[in-house]
């Protein structure tokens, strides 16, 4: 079983965001880049599939700031091949990426593609149905339990309220990971500074950056809001008696 | 080339999804602007009903000038493969001004696919539009928008709730219907197994009065106990959002979101959550938001009634004790 996951670096928004001076970009002066989270899970299900069912998990991530401690905490993790794209990624959309991924996921010839359902600056379609439409594979996305068998993959994809559809999807195909079937793992850092000694990073270049396909950004800005919560302020005692006052007034207490 | 747009009608086991009405309403506004009509596309089998007769919950109809309707056995229940091929087909002949989908499970399966497979342009996560052509996206859990044209020739745009409401995509006319021709679909790559049940749980959230809801900010499972303290004080119980439920510490019949349940108690407490958009479209339903978390740019306080931002773990043991001297007393 050869798996890929395609991992993409999102803004931290523990941080605070910045508009730069254009007025229609995010400022990267200072903004930290993580791995999106829903990445993170499809990493741990890669890694799952592979000790269950035996196979290659490989990694692959643009070549942004951060890059190479995600793919050696992947290393750590479990993953066996970690690839970086080289590139011009800073503001490149969805598209862009989709198509640099499509071009070195052929050459894997994968079995199956996992990448998280959405990440929080998508604004060009996500990153996992823009691959399965490059790649002509099929797509499922919301998938929080992936099993494997006879050339095909039993996934559970996510409706609301808590309904799960089991979808049959042939392979190869590509998943959408909303969760993995367990929390992604903890590695300590000891063992993320091993693999930066012992594993390597393999390097290949993105063949020209093509955005077309998302929409042009006239104007960003943080929301302005109509309403505002009136904001209780104080020491926790005095802060405490107001919301106490608060839930007599609603009637709950 | 036409100037409509075209809504894909969200609907599971027999029932449309709210949020196809909240993309009728944002579909009407756009084709205020384009001058176009609005087409509602219906696929399914035997599911001309859903447009032909009222809503059983509502009453109403879709506000659509007119139904596009695909019947088929492999479109009876939605599965990617399926739905994605009947569309590229309609999306490719009539080359309408846009096509709305849901930023739902079924919605982002097909968007992007079709944005690559015809090379279309989409836009996700929009919240609005207006007459002139513009789309406002909501990106960076909340805390940041953007806003441009609409892209053409046609735009494929995944829509969220929350600035229209479903009363606005609906009205008291039955559209009319028109069976459109559906091309190949074979092979099918992805086909539907079968349905899980939600997992019931000891508690139905979307019942309850008082719900104390955990985030990301409650840290870790052994402060669970914390929250539970005050929800128990207050007569109500604890629920989460989406990372607390991955976590595995509460069961997933506690989750509020998109995935999980919509609730509308009297009070909703948010301890630690930031109120990212998959999460607040659940919420709006409460009677009053109570948000306490640090972070003063947490889009959680532009729904919440009142907010603090005292640390909950400095708040949490006095407010429990309060409440409870306050019922004592």
């Amino acid at each position: 079983m050869n798996i890929i996951i395609l991992v993409k670096l999102v803004p931290d928004l523990v941080e605070e965001l910045a508009i730069d001076s254009s007025g229609i970009a995010l400022d990267t002066t200072w903004m930290r880049m993580i791995i999106n989270e829903f990445d993170d899970h499809a990493i741990e299900q890669g890694i799952l599939l592979k000790e269950r069912n035996g196979g290659v998990v490989t990694v692959v991530a643009p070549d942004l700031e951060g890059v190479d401690d995600v793919l050696f905490t992947a290393a750590a993790k479990g993953a066996d091949k970690l690839i970086k794209i080289k590139g011009d990624f800073i503001g490149a959309n969805n598209h862009a990426l989709a198509r640099a991924f499509s071009a070195i996921v052929k050459e894997l010839q994968p079995d199956l593609v996992l990448t998280g359902v959405q990440a929080n600056n998508d604004l060009d379609g996500s990153l996992g149905p823009l691959l399965a439409g490059c790649l002509e594979m099929p797509y499922v996305g919301y998938i929080s339990g992936v099993s494997l068998g006879d050339g095909k993959s039993r996934t559970r994809k996510e409706y609301p309220g808590g309904l799960i559809a089991e979808m049959d999807v042939s392979l190869p195909a590509v998943l959408g990971i909303q969760a993995a079937e367990q929390p992604p793992r903890y590695v300590a850092v000891s063992k993320v500074r091993q693999m930066m000694k012992t594993s390597t990073i393999e390097e290949q270049a993105a063949t020209g950056l093509d955005m077309a396909g998302g929409p042009s950004i006239g104007r960003m800005f943080q929301p302005e809001t109509a309403q505002h919560a009136t904001m209780i302020t104080g020491s926790p005692e005095e802060v405490a008696t107001k919301l106490v006052a608060i839930f007599k007034e609603l009637g709950v207490l | 080339m036409n100037n409509d747009v075209y809504v894909v009608i969200e609907h599971l086991r027999g029932q449309v999804a709210e949020i196809s009405y909240v993309m009728l309403a944002g579909a009407r506004e756009l084709v205020k602007g384009y001058g176009g009509s609005v087409a509602a596309v219906l696929l399914g089998q035997n599911a001309r009903g859903l447009a032909e007769n009222p809503s059983p919950t509502s009453g109403q109809y879709m506000a659509a000038d007119k139904v596009l309707y695909m019947d088929h056995p492999a479109l009876s229940e939605f599965t990617s493969d399926a739905y994605q091929k009947a569309l590229a087909g309609l999306v490719s002949k009539d080359q309408p001004r846009a096509v709305i989908f849901g930023s739902t499970s079924i919605g982002t399966d097909l968007a992007s696919t079709l944005s690559m497979k015809l090379n279309l342009p989409t836009v996700s996560s929009c919240s609005s539009f207006s007459a002139d052509g513009k789309f406002t996206s909501q990106i960076c859990g909340g805390k940041i928008m953007a806003q441009g044209d609409l892209p053409g020739p046609t735009a494929l745009v995944t829509m969220v709730p929350g600035v229209y409401k479903a009363e606005q995509g609906q009205n008291s006319q039955a559209p009319v219907l028109t069976l459109v021709d559906i091309p190949p679909l074979d092979p099918l790559r992805v086909t539907l197994a079968g349905y899980i049940e939600p997992e019931s749980g000891d508690i139905d959230i979307a019942k309850e009065k008082v719900l104390v809801s955990v985030g990301r900010g409650i840290q870790n499972q052994d402060n669970i106990v914390l929250a539970e303290e005050l929800a128990t004080a207050l007569g109500g119980v604890v629920s989460g959002s989406r990372p607390v439920i991955d976590q595995g510490w509460l069961s997933t019949s506690r989750l509020v979101g998109k995935s999980g349940k919509h609730v509308k108690p009297k009070i909703y407490l948010a301890l630690g959550i930031s109120g990212a958009p998959e999460h607040t479209e659940a919420i709006t339903d409460s009677d009053t938001i109570i948000a306490i978390n640090t972070d003063p740019g947490a889009p959680i306080f532009n729904i919440a009634k009142y907010g603090t931002e005292t640390d909950l773990f400095d708040l949490i043991e006095v407010l429990t004790s309060q409440v409870k001297a306050a019922k004592g007393g």
